[in-house]
């Protein structure tokens, strides 16, 4: 069954998810690509569309594939058998335990164990510090988890990577895919020093200025 | 090996005195760039290279057929349509009117394939002219109502509708005094538009940077001279009248016409779209082709060559 599921996900990003982020999307490199070359590390990058994983696992050549996995809340991609299938066993999802924000209810496990184990095996991960997909073409607040999964993993070379465009191809609760370019900007790659506060306002920082490399019209 | 040359079709020997020249200007580039190292000839070998690319990608069109050229030219219109549809302002409720612009790519070249002028011709003038702000209304929003279905129609116009016209010189009828069966067939008319035009681009460049002293549009275009766009248009006409014969039906004086023509249109086509970028405050449409720019940035003076080139020619020899 492994093996079916493996052929599958190759299959799938190969042939169909390859093919629709080179042609029918397109990809316009605003610098130079800053890419990791193997694992373990993490991309982190602003999210606005279910294309952005797409997006993503196609910049990193297609022999990474088996070590990349985007880290997703389990309540929204296990919700049922077949999304959790297509979820865990074709995309490869990290499934993590979103923080409640109400404080009767504890979280089972800590949500960052998973990720720890994940970058000990040599993965690369894909990270939407963000939390959820929002407003299209808006970057809304980080959550505070990067930076903590980043103060126990120094050595992990983190990869900014900002995209515009994919919010206005495929934005939340729209189900027709409508060709727009998505522009990307790359960072050279940032490690954890000194506090996670520093290290989290690094990576606004870092967000921000990339934000202003990308010229964006206007859509209202 | 040369008696294959001397007796294949024109578009052969056309073809394979471009790649003869290419090969040349590829030798004098790099040359250049060794021996005077203190200019930047970055330009023009990046000129040269994007030429290899167009010539490779057209020889590779016009070799399979008449459907994959069709489709090939509905790709370019595609990725065109899509980088303006990416740098101009938009409005969130448009999403489906955008997509049903899209939508219109393959009936455009469809109508084109099936070589039905009537419906050709009209049908983005007329009926997406009708259906983009029937669409729009649909969804209920006024604001910008008139900046985006005015934007959203000049972008088809320009970017399906134009260079849909190449599609359509593929299926032009036979004509009944052609020498033979493969005379002035398609690809010899895409040829000849599509060289004249690159050409056109080349000769006011190289006349510009020689001879070019008063600036032609200095709000639009600053490095556009008066002297380029004489000298381009005037050698762009000249080997009009010379390749018209060989590749179209027209004869050495409506070649001339034809190359006036498509050196005036290509200028105020590559203007239009510099016009537009300025006002956009961007450089290159998209980053599509590494260090040429987009396929916008490629296609401008087509976009204005192409459908006055083929009325030129369709009311003078079909």
């Amino acid at each position: 069954m492994d093996i079916i599921n493996k052929t599958l996900r190759l299959f799938f990003f190969v042939v169909i998810v390859r093919p629709i982020v080179k042609l029918v999307i397109g990809l316009n490199f605003r610098n130079r690509p800053e890419l990791p070359s193997a694992g373990p590390a993490i991309i982190i990058a602003n999210h606005n569309s279910h294309l952005d994983t797409m997006v993503l696992m196609s910049l990193l050549p297609i022999h990474l594939l088996a070590k990349v996995q985007p880290v997703a809340a389990a309540d929204y991609f296990l919700s049922n058998p077949i999304k959790k299938w297509f979820a865990t066993k074709i995309i490869g999802i990290l499934p993590i335990q979103r923080t409640p924000n109400t404080d009767d209810k504890k979280p089972s496990c800590n949500p960052l164990e998973p990720c720890k184990t994940a970058l000990a095996a040599g993965k690369i991960l894909i990270f939407f510090p963000e939390g959820s997909r929002g407003d299209p073409e808006s970057l809304s607040e980080f959550k505070f988890g990067i930076a903590k999964l980043a103060s126990q993993c120094p050595t992990t070379p983190i990869y900014p990577i900002y995209m515009h465009g994919l919010g206005k191809a495929l934005p939340k609760g729209q189900f027709i895919l409508v060709p727009f370019f998505c522009d990307i900007a790359f960072n050279p790659p940032l490690y954890f020093s000194s506090t996670p506060q520093q290290f989290y306002s690094e990576l606004k920082t870092t967000f921000n200025q990339l934000k202003e490399t990308v010229k964006v019209p206007s859509w209202d | 090996m040369l008696s294959w040359i001397f007796n294949a079709n024109p578009v052969v020997q056309i073809f394979t005195g471009i790649v003869v020249f290419l090969i040349i200007a590829t030798i004098v580039s790099r040359s250049l760039r060794e021996l005077r190292v203190n200019h930047d000839y970055t330009e023009l070998n990046q000129r040269i290279n994007s030429w290899w690319a167009m010539i490779a990608m057209f020889g590779f069109a016009l070799w399979a057929g008449i459907n994959a050229s069709i489709i090939f030219f509905a790709l370019l219109s595609f990725l065109a349509l899509k980088e303006y549809f990416s740098i101009i302002p938009t409005r969130k409720v448009d999403r489906r009117v955008l997509f049903w612009a899209y939508l219109s790519i393959p009936l455009q070249y469809y109508w084109a394939s099936i070589g039905w002028y009537g419906m050709f011709i009209i049908f983005i003038p007329v009926y997406m002219l009708l259906f983009v702000p029937f669409r729009m209304v649909l969804l209920g929003n006024t604001k910008n109502f008139l900046r985006s279905a005015g934007s959203i129609h000049w972008g088809l116009m320009i970017t399906v509708f134009s260079i849909s016209h190449l599609a359509f010189l593929l299926v032009l009828p036979q004509l009944a005094d052609a020498p033979n069966e493969s005379s002035f067939a398609g690809p010899g008319l895409i040829l000849f538009t599509v060289l004249l035009t690159q050409l056109n681009d080349v000769a006011q460049y190289l006349w510009g940077k020689s001879l070019g002293k008063k600036a032609i549009l200095p709000h639009i275009s600053p490095n556009k001279t008066w002297a380029g766009f004489i000298g381009g248009v005037l050698t762009t006409a000249a080997i009009a009248a010379v390749l018209a014969p060989i590749l179209t039906p027209l004869d050495h004086r409506l070649g001339l016409i034809g190359g006036l023509i498509i050196g005036v249109a290509g200028f105020i086509g590559d203007v239009t779209l510099s016009a537009l970028k300025r006002e956009l405050g961007i450089k290159d449409t998209s980053a599509l082709i590494p260090g040429h720019g987009g396929i916008l940035d490629r296609l401008d003076s087509l976009t204005f060559t192409s459908p006055l080139f083929f009325h030129f020619l369709r009311y003078n020899a079909f």
